[in-house]
């Protein structure tokens, strides 16, 4: 994947005014091929809104989406949604999850094949999901259900994998296997992620550079470059704390709430 | 048993009956997966509407069914199938509305058209007295059923799993979700049509609940579903001709009742498969 000089995802001055309201407000940074990207903002910070823009699923009032210096972003971008609701009783398999990131869309019943078969498996391994291949989804738990999940947004070989919010809902050693596990995907098979999030902690590790949202407004750069009381203060246009303990990091902005909280 | 085969109407009632059940078990799998059993029974209570009015109409039976069911989809289509579930009561008062319907047109059809099966017929079905000529109408609409399921496949299962991610794989939803309208309705009225409006949702759900009890492969759920089906149909269609033996040539067990008798059984045994597979598994998993 190295080789190509053009980034992954370029975010030119973006905007969305949704009935009058401003969503997001000249939003720009770029993502280069391989890089581990956080998407971090407090709920309601745009960081859905600005990751639909980028998936095509809604269109931006100003600025333009650009991928591997294209506009098309058809077999670039791998999805994962914030918060996939999967019935308890749906009777898909695991493996039928990661099948359908292959084929879903297309006419026809699949005809049982050796090679898809052993791209799946492939696929279930990569993601430590072999175990429960033949399970129903509805019947795993929620870090076993990210992981066949990012099976199914990596089978189609994407070169960006977009996750939203992928750490919601874990628990804190669930929500670390899924971090080291995208870190290992991402670095493997040099595919960049851009993951949502509303506490940088668990990405500090792995991340490459930083996309910090507040109230519609961007600031991007190395996580060094970023997260800075001066620089968090501009973004929020209030005072804003960064507080660093044993190797964790403490947002705390202004009297109304505060960001990246501790556990 | 020579009796039963050589019937005409029994002939019949064998060839209809195993295409409905063949599609409502086809159609139910997807439902199931899909979680729309609810739209299913909606479109069956709408489509009575249309069954009952046919008579007034003077046209078949089965054309009431259909058009009706075809306009309700249409109509859930445009409300939203997801906000019909979530608005309870003007659910409530449109299933009442369409059931009042029903039942004016019922009078009306026994009352002005002289047609005093017309309830029975239109709520508990009709398997016995279908008239041949419709037929080729229940052939056509079974096989428009079939290839919306056969040709969509995938598009109705990964529109199951998350609409988010089906759009992202460029699977218009929209479309996805009135196809599978479109098909379901097809499903839910022949089987209107055999077993009746009233028990239509039994022929497309218990099969199909069954099936998927007893597999994890959606592929192999949609074989034994169509099995279920079509084995409840022949069972209930034996048991409804045989049960006139049995009460002493009184009267013979209706054969509605009949078919959703079995497949219901075989639904509840399914069950019982269940436990029954996971203790096999461990004493196999005890001896290896």
């Amino acid at each position: 994947m190295s080789g190509s000089a053009a980034p992954v995802l370029e975010v030119n001055g973006v905007g969305v005014s949704l009935a009058g309201r401003r969503i997001l407000h000249d939003v720009r940074f770029r993502i280069e091929p391989g890089e581990f990207v956080g998407l971090i903002g407090s709920n309601g910070a745009g960081k859905t809104t600005l990751l639909r823009l980028i998936l095509g699923l809604q269109a931006p009032t100003e600025g333009t989406v650009v991928f591997d210096g294209a506009n098309l972003r058809h077999g670039v971008i791998g999805y994962l949604p914030q918060k996939v609701a999967l019935d308890a009783d749906l009777p898909l398999r695991a493996r039928d999850v990661v099948a359908l990131g292959l084929d879903g869309q297309r006419l026809g019943i699949p005809l049982p094949s050796k090679r898809r078969r052993a791209l799946v498996d492939e696929l279930l391994a990569a993601v430590g999901a072999s175990e429960f291949a033949d399970t129903r989804v509805g019947q795993l738990s929620g870090g076993q259900q990210q992981r066949v999940l990012i099976a199914h947004a990596l089978i189609s070989r994407p070169r960006l994998l977009l996750l939203d919010e992928p750490l919601a809902n874990l628990d804190i050693r669930s929500a670390q296997e899924i971090v080291e596990l995208l870190a290992r995907v991402s670095r493997e098979r040099g595919i960049a992620v851009l993951l949502s999030a509303h506490d940088l902690n668990p990405l500090l590790p792995v991340m490459d550079r930083i996309v910090y949202l507040a109230d519609g407004h961007a600031v991007a750069g190395t996580t060094d470059e970023v997260v800075q009381s001066a620089v968090l203060t501009k973004l929020y246009g209030r005072q804003v704390d960064v507080l660093r303990v044993k190797g964790r990091v403490l947002v705390v902005a202004g009297d109304e709430h505060d960001h990246g909280h501790d556990e | 048993m020579i009796a039963f085969f050589s019937s005409g109407p029994v002939q019949l009632a064998l060839l209809v009956g195993t295409l409905v059940a063949a599609v409502s078990a086809l159609v139910g799998v997807f439902t199931v997966l899909r979680r729309q059993s609810f739209a299913g029974h909606a479109l069956a209570d709408l489509g009575a509407v249309g069954g009952s009015a046919a008579f007034l109409l003077g046209i078949p039976q089965l054309v009431g069914f259909v058009g009706a069911g075809i306009l309700a989809a249409g109509v859930m289509e445009l409300v939203g199938i997801k906000r019909v579930q979530g608005r309870d009561v003007a659910t409530g008062i449109v299933f009442g509305l369409g059931l009042g319907l029903t039942a004016l047109f019922l009078y009306l059809d026994t009352q002005r058209a002289g047609t005093s099966n017309a309830a029975i017929s239109v709520l508990f079905g009709s398997l016995f007295a279908i008239d041949a000529s419709v037929l080729p109408l229940v052939i056509l609409l079974s096989a428009v059923a079939c290839l919306i399921v056969v040709v969509f496949f995938r598009w109705f299962l990964i529109d199951s799993l998350s609409q988010d991610l089906a759009s992202v794989r460029g699977v218009p939803v929209r479309l996805t979700g009135i196809l599978f309208l479109v098909a379901l309705a097809l499903a839910v009225e022949l089987s209107a049509l055999t077993i009746g409006a009233v028990l239509s949702t039994a022929l497309l759900i218990a099969p199909a609940a069954a099936a998927l009890r007893l597999t994890r492969r959606v592929g192999l759920a949609i074989l034994i579903a169509i099995g279920v089906g079509v084995g409840s149909t022949w069972l209930g269609i034996l048991m409804s001709f045989e049960s006139y033996g049995w009460s002493g040539g009184a009267h013979s067990w209706p054969v509605s009742f009949c078919i959703v008798l079995v497949a219901v059984a075989a639904y509840l045994l399914s069950g019982i498969a269940v436990p029954v597979r996971t203790l096999t598994r461990r004493r196999l998993a005890r001896v290896l």
